[in-house]
């Protein structure tokens, strides 16, 4: 798509926005509408439309695959290690109250956290697939 | 109900679009513009999830079913045709089970509460405790993410695996990349041998 220059300046424009966007519903999610899952949807989208008119190959410069794949399972362990630390501090898994001083702030930190390993692991699936599709040849 | 008759008609206007956007979907083959009205159908749905009071289910509606959906779709189209096949001859049976579905779906609606029944079971059990004592137990905002997150942490962190496991089959079904020859030996020759 290098000639449709109106297309590349718009998604230029779009993308840090697509991005801030993320990560405001990614972290913003306790208070408003939104958590792990839509933001991880959002950011990735991003990423998407960068791939989209810019290209695989320019996308997975931004996103390598060692990278994203990793990522998928780092989300997944983020949540789990969550659980795994309150175990640790005396608690059972997945139980924020003793995460922190006060059974409030743990819950916070918490809910913090978990969203925040669904959200790694959403957007890396979804990026994961789009390029699984774009990679593909074309077969008649 | 004790709506107000402009969120009365903006219901039925969205129900409206949606009904028509689906029978426009189906009678189309123009492939191109039956992805784009999957998105819009999507964004319709998306509003009226919001004029159920759902802003979350319909935050989720608009980024995954108008959003990754259409561009996973618009992917797919550039690895095949964009055109549909037109139907060769009518098939009575296909017409007789998806009757028969939506017959026992509309059905299976008569049984559920009205909409904004203080009595329906989802308001009386466990117990209508969430609401109350996540004020005191969480102190966050919005009660949809203490829910998710917190209270049913184990539901989510399985719904986190089945994301997780949906990515791993990608990677294994469609990923292409180790399939080039290394070495200059074709790999489906050995698997043939």
């Amino acid at each position: 798509m290098n000639h449709y220059s109106i297309l590349r300046i718009a998604a230029k424009l779009l993308i840090p926005y697509i991005l801030l966007y993320g990560l405001y519903v990614q972290f913003h999610g306790d208070f408003g509408p939104g958590g792990g899952f839509q933001a991880g949807v959002i950011f990735a989208s991003g990423i998407i439309l960068y791939g989209l008119v810019f290209g695989p190959e320019a996308a997975r410069r931004v996103a390598p695959a060692g990278i994203v794949d990793r990522l998928i399972a780092v989300g997944v362990l983020v949540y789990a290690g969550t659980g795994v630390a309150g175990m640790l501090k005396g608690g059972q898994f997945l139980d924020y109250n003793v995460l922190a001083h006060d059974s409030t702030h743990g819950q916070h930190l918490g809910i913090l956290l978990v969203e925040l390993g669904v959200g790694i692991t959403v957007s890396a699936v979804m990026v994961t697939i789009f390029f699984a599709f774009a990679a593909r040849e074309r077969t008649e | 109900m004790t709506e107000p008759i402009a969120t009365r008609l903006i219901v039925i206007l969205l129900l409206a679009l949606l009904g028509w956007t689906e029978v426009t979907i189906a009678r189309m083959r123009q492939l191109w513009a039956a992805v784009m009205l999957t998105g819009i159908f999507s964004f319709l749905g998306a509003g009226w999830m919001l004029i159920l009071d759902a802003p979350d289910v319909a935050f989720t509606e608009a980024a995954v079913g108008a959003g990754i959906a259409t561009f996973l779709m618009l992917a797919t189209l550039g690895l095949t045709t964009r055109e549909a096949k037109s139907p060769t001859a009518f098939k009575p049976l296909p017409l007789v089970v998806v009757i028969a579905t939506g017959i026992v779906l509309v059905y299976g609606t008569l049984d559920m509460p009205h909409y904004g029944d203080r009595q329906a079971h989802i308001h009386t059990y466990p117990e209508p405790s969430y609401i109350t004592k996540s004020n005191a137990e969480i102190q966050l905002p919005n009660i949809v993410t203490a829910i998710l997150a917190s209270y049913r942490g184990y539901d989510t962190l399985g719904e986190t695996t089945v994301i997780l496991t949906a990515g791993v089959g990608v990677i294994l079904l469609l990923r292409n990349e180790r399939r080039k020859p290394r070495d200059g030996v074709d790999p489906t020759a050995e698997s043939t041998t």
